[in-house]
């Protein structure tokens, strides 16, 4: 196991932010941890960083005690917090530079395990951090993470106000370096990306809802999905709420997710709901279940 | 070793690409220095002041000449009667008035007696002193002249000497405390300033989360900051010698050390405020009120200590600026040598370990 957490909990004032979390991550894994804003995601990685004490419960990370051998943590781990932290007045070079300094390591060293991701931002090597845009920052900080070979990379929501085009990069490199042998345990609040991890805990308000791959986190979901769409977006949410066979309704995207309460629910009876209620254009087709849709169920 | 001097390399690059900084570790100093010596000054010079003289004799008239060629004082004004003395005062034209009295220089040769009233404005009241002295001093030295052949029996003449600062001037005096007051500044501000900023941008959590050293973290902020404030103490100390004419009769070489252990003992005050505040604002309020109002208060720098009230002298002995300039007057103004400035050395050096241990101890290794 590269990380291994035991009924981890922890506490600021009368805050619970993590409360009696396990999960394992195995040598080589991408692991997701999903969840909203103010879920603990960010606690747990500074728990798991050696930043913070836990109040209770114990984690190993990279064979090493959080607590105990804090010193060799810092020594095997790479770690990017979510809010953008590298020096500003630095160019890309020298912030590059001075991280691998103070790992005791040189660029050169390990620039096989960079070079992929450095080449990107290397026409602008210098130029000063802090004028990079959000895409080239969070390379940058990736870079810096990785320049001393970490055995498990701690990446705190590394794609939050970055373009969709980057966050895909991203997320290409990320599978690069699983390959590379790096264990990699990444939080997001984007539910699309969690289908990218290969095993993934959701996250809400400091406990785990549940563990799983992607794929199998889906299937637990025990409904059949319908995509609705009508002319009226609002007036259409409206409706369906209004209808009582209805079990869920959560616009997603141009649609509105929709699920029903009857096990041989068919779709020709809302059709025909939603026209008397005036609705034009009606579409409802079926749709595979997201993690989204995962999400907001086992929240409720 | 390589991981500190990058460390260190890194200092650097934050404090040349910083303006402001720069402003304030380079500019200040010196419109500091020249703002005391200049302008804010103890002594008097070209004062402008009234005359009504009532018998306008020949006595009178060579006092007159004697205060107008004096460079302490101008004449602005010969005023006629008393009416107008109110009114030269109350449109601030001037800040003192001679009265002559009537029969001047009769009363002095007949009744071996005469009066000038000297009037002062005294909404300064040190200026207002000075004028006073001034003038009597240059009434003595005319005494004396007409005295010359005259025998005045038992006579007591006070005779004044000013040791150290013969001529009384007030820069002599500034200088020590405008450089405990900027090497403090630069010191403990700057210092506290740029570890605080590593925990506002977040930068402080990657440090942390490095095999970087606390110690090496505290020594990299300040080593380059130590090298800062001796240049600065470097540029005050040529300033006054080149500018002010400022002697300095003890031993550069002492007054060199002497800097560099004051320096140290404000880069650990700044580490200590660093390690109680969170931002850069409360570390820069912090600096500036507890630190730099004690030290021009407190340490003897503007205000004599042996006339403050005992609870103050009291305190004043934990400023630890009022030590640095005991030292710098001794060294600079009096020439005296290690021997007899060893105990206000001591009690720096003690107040520095004592300041760098407690911010080791108070340094955290974690974010909480």
């Amino acid at each position: 196991m590269s990380i291994s957490v035991h009924n981890i909990s922890k506490t600021f004032k009368d805050v619970t932010a993590v409360n009696n979390i396990s999960f394992d991550v195995k040598e080589g894994e991408l692991f997701g941890l999903i969840g909203p804003d103010g879920a603990g995601k960010t606690t747990i990685f500074r728990i798991l960083t050696t930043l913070l004490f836990a109040d209770k419960g114990e984690a190993i990370v990279a064979n090493y005690d959080v607590i105990k051998d804090y010193k060799s943590i810092r020594n095997h781990v790479g770690y990017m917090p979510g809010k953008f932290s590298l020096y500003q007045d630095l160019t890309v070079e020298e912030n590059l530079e001075f991280f691998a300094t103070i790992f005791g390591t040189t660029i050169e060293k390990n620039y096989d395990l960079i070079k992929d991701i450095y080449v990107q931002i290397e026409p602008f090597k210098t130029r000063r951090a802090g004028k990079l845009s959000g895409g080239m920052k969070q390379k940058l900080a990736l870079c810096c993470a990785l320049i001393h070979k970490p055995k498990v990379l701690f990446l705190d929501e590394p794609t939050t106000g970055v373009d969709p085009v980057s966050r895909k990069e991203f997320w290409e490199m990320l599978k690069r370096l699983q390959k590379k042998g790096i264990t990699i345990l990444v939080s997001t609040p984007y539910m699309d990306e969690a289908a990218l991890c290969d095993r993934i805990a959701l996250i809400q308000d400091g406990k785990i809802l549940e563990i799983d791959t992607p794929q199998e986190i889906v299937k637990h979901y025990p409904k059949k999905i319908y995509n609705v769409k009508t002319d009226n977006m609002y007036k259409l949410i409206e409706c369906l709420k209004s209808y009582e066979h209805h079990y869920s309704v959560y616009p997603f995207g141009e649609f509105v997710h929709y699920t029903d309460k009857r096990d041989d629910f068919n779709p020709n009876e809302l059709h025909r709901f939603l026209e008397e209620m005036d609705a034009v254009n009606i579409i409802i087709q079926p749709t595979e279940t997201t993690i989204e849709d995962t999400f907001m169920e086992l929240a409720k | 070793m390589k991981r500190f001097v990058g460390f260190i390399k890194k200092e650097f690059y934050h404090i040349f690409r910083d303006r402001r900084s720069l402003f304030i570790l380079f500019g200040m100093p010196i419109a500091q220095i020249m703002l005391f010596g200049f302008a804010i000054t103890n002594e008097i010079n070209n004062v402008d002041i009234a005359i009504l003289d009532h018998s306008k004799d020949v006595t009178t008239q060579e006092i007159i000449n004697k205060i107008a060629s004096s460079k302490y004082f101008s004449i602005k004004q010969l005023i006629q009667n008393e009416a107008e003395i109110e009114a030269v005062f109350k449109k601030g034209k001037v800040k003192a008035v001679l009265i002559f009295e009537k029969d001047f220089s009769k009363n002095l040769t007949k009744e071996n007696n005469a009066t000038i009233q000297i009037i002062t404005d005294a909404t300064d009241p040190n200026t207002a002193n000075t004028i006073s002295n001034y003038t009597n001093s240059i009434l003595q030295k005319y005494q004396q002249e007409i005295n010359k052949n005259i025998k005045i029996p038992y006579q007591i003449i006070p005779k004044t000497r000013m040791v150290y600062n013969p001529e009384l001037k007030s820069v002599f005096m500034f200088v020590p405390g405008v450089m405990t007051i900027i090497l403090m500044l630069v010191s403990a501000m700057m210092t506290s300033i740029s570890i605080t900023r590593e925990k506002e941008l977040g930068t402080m959590e990657i440090l942390l989360v490095s095999p970087l050293k606390p110690f090496q973290v505290i020594v990299g902020k300040v080593v380059p900051y130590i090298f800062l404030s001796v240049i600065n103490a470097i540029v005050i100390v040529l300033l006054s010698i080149f500018i002010f004419k400022m002697p300095v009769q003890g031993s550069l070489f002492l007054l060199g050390i002497e800097s560099i252990l004051f320096i140290i003992t404000s880069l650990s005050l700044g580490i200590l405020i660093s390690t109680v505040s969170a931002t850069q604002q409360t570390a820069m309020m912090i600096s500036l009120m507890g630190l730099m109002l004690p030290t021009i208060l407190l340490s003897g720098f503007i205000f004599p200590i042996s006339s403050m009230p005992l609870p103050l002298q009291v305190i004043s002995n934990i400023i630890p600026a009022k030590w640095f300039i005991i030292i710098l007057k001794g060294i600079m103004l009096k020439g005296v040598g290690l021997t007899f400035i060893w105990k206000e050395t001591l009690i720096l050096a003690g107040m520095t370990l004592f300041f760098i241990v407690l911010s080791i101890k108070k340094y955290k290794i974690r974010l909480e």
